[in-house]
């Protein structure tokens, strides 16, 4: 009772007073940073699952070659989940110009349960969007089917023992992605007719897909429940990482958010260690009057720890407010990018907020605190005893430990939590270390410097442990900066890039080698440009080593997919250009001995290892070569990519298809009919939906990231403010002296622009050093991004950082400086 | 501290006068449980302290002992009453709130009750020190050179009020000065010449 009423006294005028307004607002920026990207990424990430659910039609798929058991459709139904169900095979359909292998998919009438469907009328109407499938008695077909078939709309077509009615153009398909590389054109047909055309029977061969959605957890939920239980023979996909490309397009947004809170509360972790010292710091004289009143020591630190917590609880329920608030600003910023409603979010980051503020809070403003327990009550009596010193070691532990609890919970990812952690630690030991060694030098420049020059570059060096900090501080502030104005804009752009305007949005498959000259020519000359043209041959993996492939020997599902299905193989003298060598060499040129070369992650997935002997068995003949080398492929340029290329003289003289990909303005659509005509064997695949949803996250995920380190800058002009307050305390009492000996305002101005210009320069060398090792560190180990060094870095860094902390730390300090001497003196006493 | 053997009884104002440096803010910090000797014994209130731990040594300071400073050593945060009532509030006195009253009204502040330290003059200051040190009702007030930082005719005032007080409570003050003026008011006078102590007249 006695505690309470006392701590709850103290604090009330300590916020009156202003002691704690600098504590408050770095505490409150984390906070808020933390809830805004954490209500935030709530409901982007649940909203981007969605929209890779659209690739599947679904939230969840089970996909089996015989039809599913009806207890999944029963369970999801008790869950309260809404499915539908699909059949896909191959097939052909007759028409007036005979017959044509098609793929064919039969849906029920609650098809598709993500995504949009939509068809054309006519070759050249405009899309038109459906809620289902076709009704009875009608098939929407493919475009490309018509020329083939030489039938027009509404022409009747034969499907097994039915006649069907062709009565749409199959336009968009949400889940046409799972067949992007299937060969014949599409014919869709509603599930009821299924059984007429008698096509489907126990034996033959088809794919069953069951889709499943509704709320993210009863859908989790689903999943959880079948996961353990499920057959060999039925494939689970999940909407959320069902394609690559979108796979990998919003875990690197996912990836950028999270790093941009956590440089968040490492910048304000930083603002909240000097505030606090400081807030210790003027406690002092308090505590040690309070002791000579016979204040125990327990009571007062109990009082101060409450003092703290309670605090602590305010400032992080109003960070979570502001979070909430700025998470709304930022979702109405992009509301119309999202097609669908948002979920709502979850209560979880008022907690996750709540419990960074105090681990942060704890963790940075603690050994500070336990520093007044160690307070004399003598020093009521003898201003000269000083205030203790804070353990520098203490602090470091304190800060590190909450930390690295934060970061571990906020990367969400144990890998990218611990380089995180150890970069962060490095370099924070490093420029610690750097600082130290600095402010040393300064001092044996003060040494030989004169006047004004001493008095400026001593303040640094007298106090080593608080420069420290400061510049520490202040070069924290510089890195955020530095990281937001041009590493940032360099990454960012560096991601939108691999994703140009312009990238491929169509695919040319089953070129025929007799097509691949003309059809280069039609390319070029209907101002297409100029497209590389690939081989493409089909083997299986058959050997590694002396090792024979047996697809169930791998324990991983997609190990054991990838070794049962043949590869899409190819060959060639060059490396594509955005494939990137991280092991062993490309070969060079047309004439290298047999060599393969594979990419990095399937050769991971399969266990190929640089130097092995792979085997593939190509049209009955196995060929084999030493691997010498591995590839990384961005997988989300959209350009053609190969798992596993092989030089020329390896598989040059096996029968090839050939594959190309092609950026197709839209004004130039009217080339397709055209080109479907001219080559008809060739398959077209419109990629342009998939590249615009993707594309679609990229962009929003930039945004995204751009308004979170909106906190990111605030945290640092914060960092920076606390960092020249740090030192005003210590210097007033000096200044007094100072003037009273007589020197002059315009000597103490000099001093104080030499000495903040000095910290400044210092911080700013380093803030440099480090924006760009982590701007490198980021970009190729964490992003897969070409990084490249930024020149202008260093001016603005350096250069401009001397000038801004010397104008800014000058003109905050220098007023309070220059009151009259006897005042300053007396306040000090 | 050299050879040193002195009490101070119950009621006795004793003024220990000495130069700078001279160790009389040495000696008060002992006798005050402040700070402990080397050697030696120091008995407070009927307690020995110098065997006690600094918390021990806070729980006998605490209601039973009160402080003036030199520069008077307020909590800025705090208004003039908040910061009588805050030894008050460590001792857990049940009515507080109106003996702080008291204790500033008897020192002439009630007007100034809400004001905060940088509000107030120099003398305002003290006095609020010296309500505070008064407001438990101490048995021993030490005042480390209570005016040392004041006009003469403030000065002045202040040691009247702490005569006063001390004959009110019947507690014993002890006072450290290096002004021979103030030190003619106390009963007894002690003088501290480097770690040396001469009974005074």
């Amino acid at each position: 009772m006695k505690t309470w009423r006392i701590t709850l006294r103290l604090l009330g005028q300590d916020w009156r007073s202003g002691e704690l307004y600098l504590l408050a607002s770095a505490l409150i920026l984390t906070v808020a940073a933390i809830t805004a990207v954490g209500f935030f990424t709530d409901r982007v990430e649940s909203a981007m699952a969605r929209q890779g659910g659209e690739l599947i039609a679904a939230d969840l798929a089970l996909e089996s070659a015989t039809p599913l058991p009806a207890d999944y459709r029963e369970q999801a139904d008790r869950l309260g989940l809404t499915t539908a169900g699909i059949v896909e095979f191959r097939s052909v359909v007759v028409g007036e110009g005979g017959p044509q292998l098609v793929q064919v998919k039969a849906v029920d009438t609650a098809y598709p349960l993500r995504g949009r469907l939509s068809v054309r009328d006519a070759f050249d109407a405009p899309d038109r969007e459906v809620e289902t499938g076709p009704p009875p008695g009608e098939v929407w077909v493919e475009s490309r089917l018509l020329p083939l078939l030489g039938a027009a709309l509404g022409d009747e077509v034969g499907l097994g023992e039915s006649r069907l009615r062709m009565g749409a153009i199959l336009s968009n398909e949400p889940d046409r992605g799972g067949a992007l590389f299937a060969l014949a054109p599409r014919v869709m047909l509603s599930q009821s007719d299924l059984a007429a055309t008698g096509l489907i029977t126990e034996a033959s061969r088809a794919e069953h897909r069951l889709l499943v959605a509704g709320e993210a957890a009863a859908v989790e939920r689903f999943k959880r429940a079948i996961e353990a239980g499920l057959p060999v023979n039925i494939d689970l996909i999940d909407g959320s990482t069902a394609r690559p490309e979108f796979e990998s397009a919003v875990d690197r947004a996912s990836r950028f958010l999270h790093l941009a809170t956590l440089v968040t509360l490492l910048v304000a972790g930083a603002a909240i260690v000097l505030a606090s010292r400081r807030f210790v710091e003027r406690q002092t004289d308090a505590v040690a009057v309070m002791r000579c009143l016979g204040a125990p020591n327990h009571l007062l630190m109990r009082v101060f720890m409450m003092r703290l917590v309670l605090f602590g609880l305010i400032a992080s329920l109003v960070g979570c407010v502001l979070g909430w608030l700025g998470q709304l600003g930022l979702m109405s910023l992009l509301s119309e990018w999202f097609a669908t409603d948002l979920p709502t979010p979850s209560l979880a980051p008022v907690v996750v907020g709540v419990a960074t503020g105090l681990v942060a809070l704890l963790g940075f403003a603690l050994p500070p605190l336990f520093q007044l327990a160690q307070v004399s009550p003598l020093r009521a009596l003898r201003r000269d005893l000083g205030a203790p010193r804070g353990s520098a070691i203490l602090t470091v532990v304190g800060a590190a430990s909450a930390l690295a609890l934060l970061i571990i919970w906020q990367a969400d990812d144990f890998q990218l939590a611990w380089k995180l952690m150890a970069g962060v630690l490095g370099a924070v030991a490093s420029l610690v270390i750097t600082v130290l060694v600095l402010v040393r030098l300064a001092g044996g420049l003060a040494g030989r410097a004169r006047g004004v020059w001493r008095l400026g570059l001593a303040a640094l060096a007298r106090r080593p442990s608080a420069a420290v900090l400061q510049i520490s501080g202040l070069g924290l502030g510089i890195l955020a900066l530095l990281l937001l104005a041009v590493v940032r804009v360099d990454l960012l752009a560096a991601w939108q890039e691999t994703l140009p305007e312009g990238a491929p949005n169509h695919f040319l498959i089953n070129i025929q080698p007799q097509d691949v000259e003309p059809l280069g020519r039609f390319l070029r000359e209907g101002g297409l440009g100029e497209s590389a043209i690939y081989p493409m041959i089909r083997g299986r993996l058959v050997r590694i080593n002396d090792r024979e492939i047996v697809p169930s020997d791998y324990e991983n599902p997609r190990a054991e997919q990838l070794a049962s299905r043949e590869f899409n193989l190819s060959q060639g003298a060059d490396l594509q250009s955005d494939n990137r060598i991280v092991a062993g060499a490309w070969w060079s040129g047309a004439d290298a001995a047999p060599e393969f070369s594979v990419e990095e992650g399937i050769a991971e997935t399969l266990g190929i290892a640089l130097g092995d002997e792979i085997a593939f068995l190509v049209s009955g003949r196995e060929v084999s070569a030493p691997v010498t080398s591995l590839r990384e492929v961005q997988w989300d340029s959209f350009n053609v990519n190969f798992f596993v290329i092989s030089s020329p003289a390896l598989l040059g003289s096996e029968p090839a298809t050939y594959i190309t990909s092609f950026y197709l303005p839209e004004e130039r659509e009217t080339l397709i009919p055209e080109l479907v005509k001219r080559f008809p064997s060739v398959t077209l695949l419109d990629v342009d939906a998939l590249l615009t949803q993707v594309r679609q996250v990229v962009d929003r995920g930039v945004l995204a990231v751009e308004y979170v380190f909106l906190f990111t800058l605030a945290a640092g002009i914060l960092v920076m403010y606390a960092g020249i307050q740090a030192s005003l305390e210590e210097r007033r009492l000096e200044h007094g002296i100072l003037r009273t000996l007589g020197t002059g305002r315009r000597a103490l101005l000099t001093s104080l622009a030499v000495e903040f210009t000095a910290a400044g320069i210092l911080a700013g060398a380093l803030a440099t050093i480090f924006a760009e090792l982590t701007g490198w560190l980021l970009a190729e180990q964490l992003f897969g991004l070409t990084f490249s060094f930024n020149p202008m870095l260093w001016l603005i860094g350096v250069f401009g950082s001397g000038a801004l902390i010397g104008i800014a730390g000058t003109l905050a300090t220098y007023p309070l400086l220059i009151r009259p001497p006897l005042h300053t003196l007396r306040q000090a006493g | 501290m050299e050879r040193l053997d002195l009490e101070i009884q119950a009621g006795e104002a004793v003024a220990i006068l000495g130069a700078s440096g001279s160790g009389k803010s040495t000696l008060l910090g002992l006798l005050a449980g402040l700070d402990s000797a080397t050697s030696g014994e120091v008995w407070l209130c009927g307690q020995r302290v110098d065997d006690l731990d600094e918390d021990g040594r806070a729980a006998l300071r605490s209601g039973r002992v009160g402080f003036v400073f030199q520069n008077f050593q307020l909590l800025p945060t705090l208004t003039a009453r908040e910061n009588v009532l805050l030894p008050l509030e460590l001792t857990g006195t049940r009515d507080a709130a109106r003996r702080a009253d008291e204790a500033l009204d008897r020192v002439g502040l009630t007007p100034r009750a809400r004001h905060y330290p940088r509000q107030l003059s120099g003398g305002e200051q003290q006095r609020v020190a010296i309500a505070r040190a008064y407001a438990p009702r101490p048995e021993v007030l030490f005042a480390d050179e209570p005016t040392g930082n004041l006009d003469q005719v403030t000065g002045e005032h202040i040691i009247d009020l702490l005569l006063d007080l001390r004959s009110d409570a019947g507690a014993a003050l002890v006072l450290v000065t290096h002004d021979p003026r103030l030190a003619e008011r106390c009963d007894r006078r002690l003088h501290m010449t480097a770690g040396h102590l001469e009974q005074g007249s």
